[in-house]
């Protein structure tokens, strides 16, 4: 037991790592601006005076290393600094909007995973049918076309011809549960059209690969029936695999999102970010990446630390 | 019951006859869920959902038709060699071939092809299709089908110029990291570890945000953020081929790095390189597709398919296609080349399924 904390532990640690260097690039590629901050939001017309003034509010004129120090405690403290924009504090335009991305991000999980694997599986065990290859072309394709075209055409259909579900999904906070699964159903919908492939394909995959070893085809020729070699011999190699493709398909749900939200003004967090890059408010970027890309980190390790728990073989390494 | 329905059924049950009749087991199934499903579609959308499984079939014959005579006229022009590849390519992979082809037509022959300029205001906003513009005008006026066919130059020789960039820094410092070993593998290796572990819309934002959004700097940046994949993959497959005797053998001979990687690596390396080239340009394009959707990737008034999406994105609401057509333009492309990949890995490497 005291392996597998250990090497739990070990994997959590190279994961901090992981986050410290990425804040650390995140801080100071807003650095490398021409100029600094100040210059950059003032623009070219700005008078020396109030560009000075500005940095001084800031306190651009202390080092680099000291502002990104307090920014990185501010930021595990969850305080990101005042929007250069609005002047509102980061954290209080940040906070609902989160929610609203994890709600959003939960109710496409929560669709999607079960249909995948349970397809995933029956695509694996049809393998080379004319089933298996329709549904190749069609996981392809729907990979393949960017999120956007895939919300739009869910609006045109659903929502403009139809008018099943609304085009926008706006909410307010005193909506019933109900309300709020119908407004968000055409973005989770979409959501889950993507990441339904993905996870689909790399379901089969696993699968295949596993139907492949030596102990299934032993199993087999003993004569076992085919429903006992999947349930007994199949499925419990089978978790790793699948664990570690759920987990990165749920890291692959953060950037789906992103686009997702702009399609249907769904209030969250990558809108937000999207709106801040083009106005070019850094600490909301900043706070914004820092949030998926730990979000994306976590996920990861998940995945890793999930499949060392299912595996026996990395339970107890040599 | 008109005499279209009563024709579709019997068509259907008839050929599923045939099917079964003659033994095609798989196709006799395909065409007899068809009929069940068209039975349950029927009823609950009546004659116009029939109508729309017609048109879809009758598209993907037309696809699959178009697909089998492009393969047989490439085997015809090809070399014997390559002729003799081509033979064993799915249909899927020559549709695909078939696509790319198209689009590389359409990007070269750009101003030839279309009927006006891409910036050219020639009409009043939105302005419905009539004979001198096929698909109508857009946000402002300008021909909806000439920005469509420049966007193919644009849009896609942009992602073509990204992806050539991140792939020959990639490959280079793969190819390096395997032959030289040491303190610069391992420096490359945490480095493509930090980047990799940043999703790549979110960096891309974040380094657009910052330097503007300027051509160059969308090239560098995805070229940033995707060579990473490829330095692992070309470090991995170099490799393999590093430990082979003749490796060590040009080494005795006294033979430098760069004639390594160029003579001896390089060439045992090529499948899987030019697979993953392929995609590895779709996932740039998508992301480009992406971030021009956002409204940060190529500027007005250059015509780019992301941005079109965006900008007449309003039409949707009034239950028009036209916007959408070049949205599915990228996906057209991406599956093209995804289909074309995914017979090369199968042919060069190990997914030989059971």
């Amino acid at each position: 037991m005291g392996d597998i904390l250990q090497l739990v532990l070990k994997r959590l640690g190279l994961g901090v790592v992981t986050l410290f260097v990425i804040s650390i690039l995140i801080f100071f590629a807003v650095e490398l601006l021409p100029g600094d901050i100040a210059q950059a939001v003032l623009g070219q017309a700005a008078t020396p005076e109030t560009v000075a003034a500005l940095r001084e509010k800031m306190g651009l004129d202390q080092p680099a290393i000291l502002r990104y120090f307090q920014w990185l405690g501010g930021a595990v403290t969850g305080d990101f600094g005042v929007s250069l924009i609005s002047g509102e504090r980061v954290s209080t335009a940040i906070s609902d909007r989160f929610v609203n991305t994890l709600f959003l991000a939960c109710y496409a999980a929560v669709i999607a995973v079960p249909i995948s694997i349970i397809l995933g599986v029956i695509v694996a065990l049809l393998r080379n049918t004319l089933f298996d290859r329709v549904a190749n072309v069609v996981t392809l394709t729907s990979i393949s076309s960017p999120e956007f075209f895939l919300g739009y055409i869910l609006i045109l259909y659903l929502a403009v011809k139809t008018n099943y579900f609304p085009a926008i999904a706006s909410l307010s906070s005193d909506m019933s549960f109900g309300e709020l699964l119908h407004r968000t159903f055409l973005p989770a919908l979409t959501l889950v059209l993507v990441v339904t492939a993905h996870m689909m394909r790399m379901t089969r995959a696993a699968i295949i690969n596993l139907l492949a070893s030596p102990y299934i085809e032993m199993a087999r020729l003993k004569g076992v029936p085919a429903w006992k070699v999947i349930v007994k011999h199949a499925l419990p190699n089978a978790w790793a695999p699948i664990i570690n493709v759920v987990a990165l398909n749920l890291a692959y749900l953060i950037t789906g999102v992103v686009l997702v939200e702009v399609v249907f003004v769904y209030p969250g967090i990558g809108q937000l970010l999207v709106d801040a890059v083009s106005k070019r408010d850094f600490p909301i970027v900043q706070a914004c990446c820092l949030i998926f890309a730990a979000t994306f980190i976590l996920l990861n390790l998940a995945a890793d630390v999930g499949s060392i728990l299912t595996n026996p073989r990395l339970r107890h390494p040599k | 019951m008109n005499s279209f329905v009563i024709g579709y059924y019997a068509l259907l049950i008839g050929a599923s006859c045939l099917a079964a009749y003659f033994k095609q087991r798989q196709i006799f199934l395909l065409i007899f869920s068809l009929t069940l499903i068209s039975f349950v579609t029927g009823i609950i959308g009546g004659v116009p959902a029939l109508r729309f499984i017609t048109i879809a079939a009758g598209l993907l014959a037309l696809a699959a038709g178009v697909s089998y005579a492009f393969r047989e006229f490439l085997i015809i022009i090809a070399p014997d060699g390559v002729a003799k590849e081509l033979r064993t390519a799915p249909l899927t992979a020559a549709f695909g071939m078939f696509v790319i082809f198209t689009y590389a037509i359409a990007g070269i022959f750009a101003p030839v092809i279309a009927p006006f300029g891409e910036a050219e205001v020639i009409s009043s906003a939105f302005a419905p299709a009539d004979e001198n513009m096929l698909l109508g005008a857009d946000q402002l006026g300008r021909d909806m089908f000439s920005r469509i066919i420049y966007g193919a130059r644009n849009t896609v020789g942009l992602a073509l110029l990204a992806t050539a960039l991140a792939f020959i820094a990639g490959a280079l410092a793969g190819l390096l990291a395997a032959t030289k070993g040491g303190w610069f593998d391992q420096f490359m290796g945490r480095a493509a570890d930090v980047i990799m572990s940043i999703p790549s819309l979110i960096f891309a934002l974040l380094m657009l945000s910052i330097f503007g959004t300027s051509l160059v700097v969308i090239v560098v940046v995805i070229a940033l953020i995707y060579s990473p994949r490829v330095f692992r993959l070309t470090r991995a497959v170099a490799g393999n081929v590093v430990v082979m005797d003749y490796i060590e053998a040009a080494k005795l001979r006294g033979e430098g790095t760069w004639y390594l990687i160029r003579k001896e690596i390089l060439p045992n390396s090529t499948a899987p390189l030019i697979a993953e080239f392929g995609l590895e340009f779709c996932f740039v394009f998508l992301l480009i597709a992406g971030l021009s959707f956002l409204g940060l990737g190529i500027q007005p008034p250059t015509a780019d398919w992301g941005s079109m999406v965006r900008e007449n994105a309003t039409l949707i609401s009034f239950g028009e296609l036209t916007p959408l057509i070049p949205a599915a333009a990228i996906a057209l492309l991406t599956v093209a080349v995804n289909f074309v990949v995914d017979w090369m890995l199968f042919r060069s490497s190990g997914l030989k399924e059971v």
